[in-house]
Formats: structure tokens, C-alpha cells, sequence
């Protein structure tokens, strides 16, 4: 049984049928070939799967698509507007990464964390991003590159 | 990983989510979904259909009127967390429910889900045994009110029948000199409780203790209540050395040990973290 879904993905109307059990993640990836989203642990824990759901970050992997009926999303792909969001720049400048594979889910969780909090402390970062996993434990640089986007964002 | 294939329902008022929860009694009720989807993916759970509630405004809403807070089931943990009408009436919940899981899982999770999952590891229901919680269930021959102590069975069991959904946590909202606290020892990599506490103290005019309640998550196979402990702190002056002693006598039945921790560790937690509780309460009094 099909269920037709009409969402704004990155800003642009998508309508698809879609199976219920369908997860948003899949839809994503599989569907709409956003592959910035991944797909690490499967079971709620990695965060790799963050995007924007009406504006707040969930995991896309615990969501089903037929949820987010009518909603915004917005992935990776989504953030740069002709130019890198400042996050992104900072993750760039301050090397905020090593393997790659968490950096989409971090910068979506990062950005959704300054939009509740534009100046976090370090522990609030830190503890902010307890749903994002770095196997890599490339964490201080994560941290440096979300105060730098504070800076830029609050300059 | 996905579910097996199921119905979808996405009814628009809870007379007609029950309607199809009677129609179909292999169903389940979908919230947040950040407790059934997990076990979909794994396929510990195969229902025949969802009944997302997820947009029935009626249960979206955190009221407070006549000294009773009222939080309809699919208000999310975010939401509890950072609402000021619960941290003012009832601020227990609040800093529990800001200690469930991670930024993401809290603005997905409700306080409905939550509860009726049963989790025994999880945040809220120690809180809402503490609060002394009334729980506001709908099902076909209409409503009906249960108490939080009468609510947790067993083991992810509650009292709630097949074809009955929560709607609603009612809450007396808290009263001059009550402080309250909820301290958990987690496990560190999956932030779940291997022993939570959630403590209620009020202190009367001279200081001394009026009354008190200690919950705890995580130690047996429900939320439990270790009132009997709490009770004997009344008339105490509420000193460290009184809360030492009271604690001392704690023995939960039926504690569980498990690959993390074991049921002696767990009993030993309970008095430390139970101890902590309601030192912190004590002083937010």
C-alpha cells in the first residue's frame, strides 16, 4: 500500500509514494539521491542520519518517511546558499574531522545546537553533540570548529 | 535495516485513533517512535499496523490550572524539558526529561511513548511515581484515570489494555518548600539509567520534614517506589546524617542484575544516588 507524502527537502517540493515503512533516511538517499546523509550505527545512537525536521535535528534512521509528511528538511546538501554555511567553513578551517563519515550528522547536530544556544561553553558543545559519534574521537577539533562558527555567526 | 510491512493510520482525534486500535488488535501506537521504530528495525516488534498519533493536537498540549498540571502524551521530552510551566510546577519531570538520551532522541521522544513503553532503564517513570502522577487513558468504553503506582506491571508491562492509549499525565503542581531532584548513574555508552532516583521533599515551617517520596529507575524490572525510606525522614531535620541513615535501611525487592552491573552493585547505587537525590532536594526546598 502506497501513501502519498508531499514534503520540502533542501527548499524544493517533493511528492513521492512511498511504502509506510519506508524510513526517511532511505527516502533520502535512496529516493531523492542525497547521499550526504549516512547511515552509520541503524539503531539511533551514531547520529550519522541527523538532518533537519521542521528545523530541529533528528535522526533520519528512526523516523519514518510517512512522519515527515509536510515538513521541511534540510541535509547537507541543503545548508550552502552559494556559499559554505559558517559551520561548514568552520569544520573546513579548523580541520573538524578525520575519516568524514559523522561530519554531515555533526554539522547538522552543531547547527541545530546554535540555534538553541549561540554561545555554548565547551562543555555545552560537548555535551550538546552526546547524539553524534566520531569514530575517529576527532572531537576537539568538532568542538573548536563549532566555537569558531559561533564567532563568525554571532559577529 | 527496516520493519516488516505494516498498515499505516494517521487518525485526527483519539476517539478515532482507540476505534482503530479496537479494529485491530494487533496493532501498535505510534508517538515519537523512538522506542518502537528501534525494535521494528530489529524486528522484535512485527504489528500489523500503526496508529500515528503524532498529530492529534489534543495531545500536544502542557496545561496548568487549578494547582494540576496536565501534559498530554505527545508532548516531547524538548518540550517538557524547556517548558517553564513544568519546571516551575513540576521541575522534577523537567530535569528528567532533559536527561533522556541526546538532543535528537528528546525532540522526537514523548512523555506518552515513554511511559507506556515501560522501559525500566528509562527517565520518567521514576519521576512520575515520585510525583505521585495521575495518567489519563482513553479506550472504547471511554476514560479512566490510574495512578503512576498502579500503571508499572512489570518488565516494559503496563496496566493500559490492548485497546486503551494514554492521553494525558496530570501532575499537582509542586508547593511552597517541595524540592525535588532526579540524579541517574548511566551507563556511558547508551546514556540509560543503571540506576536512577528521583526524590520529593517538602520541609515545613521550622525547616524540619514534612514529606517525602524515593523512585528509582533502573535497578528492577519497573520503576519503583522506596517510600517506606523516604517516609522515615519525616519530622528529620533533613542533615546528611538523617538522610545516611534513612538510606541505610534501603533494600529494593527484586533488583536485577544484568551483563552491566549486578543486582548487589545496583542496590548499592540506589543508596548512594538515592542519598544524592535527596540531599540535592533537600536543599532546592
Amino acid at each position: 500500500m502506497g501513501i502519498s507524502i508531499e514534503l520540502e527537502v533542501n527548499g524544493a517540493s517533493v511528492s513521492e509514494e512511498v511504502e509506510p515503512r519506508l524510513l526517511l533516511a532511505h527516502l533520502l538517499r535512496e529516493e531523492l539521491g542525497l547521499t550526504g546523509t549516512k547511515i552509520g550505527c541503524d539503531t539511533s545512537q551514531c547520529g550519522s542520519c541527523t538532518i533537519l525536521l521542521d528545523g530541529q535535528a533528528v535522526k533520519s534512521c528512526t523516523v519514518l518517511a510517512v512522519q515527515a509528511d509536510g515538513s521541511e528538511i534540510t541535509t547537507i546538501e541543503g545548508l550552502a546558499n552559494g556559499e559554505y554555511h559558517p559551520m561548514q567553513q568552520a569544520f573546513w578551517d579548523n580541520h573538524g574531522l578525520q575519516c568524514g563519515f559523522c561530519t554531515p550528522g555533526m554539522i547538522i547536530s552543531c547547527v541545530d545546537l546554535l540555534s538553541t544556544n549561540p554561545q555554548p561553553s565547551e562543555d555545552e558543545i560537548r555535551h550538546g553533540l552526546e547524539g553524534n559519534l566520531c569514530r575517529c574521537t576527532g572531537y576537539h577539533n568538532i568542538v573548536r570548529a563549532v566555537q569558531t562558527a559561533a564567532e563568525t555567526m554571532n559577529g | 535495516m527496516f520493519p516488516s510491512k505494516f498498515d499505516y493510520h494517521r487518525p485526527s482525534s483519539v476517539q478515532e485513533a482507540v476505534q482503530i486500535l479496537s479494529d485491530n488488535p494487533d496493532a501498535k501506537v505510534l508517538a515519537g517512535g523512538h522506542s518502537l521504530i528501534p525494535v521494528m528495525k530489529l524486528r522484535l516488534a512485527t504489528p500489523s499496523a500503526l496508529i500515528d498519533i503524532g498529530r492529534i493536537d489534543a495531545l500536544k498540549g502542557i496545561s496548568r490550572a487549578n494547582g494540576s498540571l496536565r501534559i498530554g502524551a505527545c508532548v516531547t521530552y524538548n518540550e517538557i524539558a524547556n517548558s517553564g510551566v513544568v519546571q516551575d510546577a513540576a521541575p522534577l519531570l523537567a530535569e528528567a526529561a532533559g536527561q533522556i538520551g541526546d538532543r535528537q532522541v528528546r525532540y522526537r521522544g514523548t512523555i506518552g511513548g515513554n511511559l507506556s513503553h515501560a522501559d525500566p532503564a528509562s527517565d520518567l517513570p521514576a519521576a512520575a511515581l515520585a510525583l505521585g502522577a495521575t495518567l489519563h487513558v482513553s479506550g472504547p468504553n471511554g476514560s479512566r484515570s490510574v495512578s503512576a503506582s498502579e500503571f508499572f506491571v512489570d518488565l516494559m508491562m503496563t496496566s493500559l489494555q490492548a485497546d486503551e492509549i494514554l492521553t494525558e499525565v496530570e501532575i499537582s503542581a509542586a508547593s511552597a518548600g517541595t524540592g525535588s531532584a532526579y540524579v541517574k548513574f548511566e551507563h556511558p555508552a547508551s546514556g540509560y539509567a543503571l540506576c536512577g532516583a528521583a526524590a520529593v521533599v517538602t520541609r515545613g515551617a521550622g525547616g524540619s520534614c514534612t514529606g517525602a517520596s524515593l523512585c528509582f529507575n533502573g535497578v528492577s524490572a519497573t520503576a519503583v517506589s522506596a517510600n517506606g525510606v523516604a517516609a522515615s525522614l519525616v519530622g528529620s531535620d533533613l542533615s546528611d546524617g538523617a538522610v545516611e541513615s534513612a538510606v541505610s535501611n534501603l533494600s529494593i525487592p527484586d533488583a536485577a542484575g544484568d551483563m552491566f552491573a549486578s543486582a548487589g552493585y545496583r542496590q548499592e547505587l540506589a543508596k548512594a544516588i538515592g542519598a544524592q537525590a535527596l540531599r540535592t532536594a533537600r536543599d532546592r526546598a
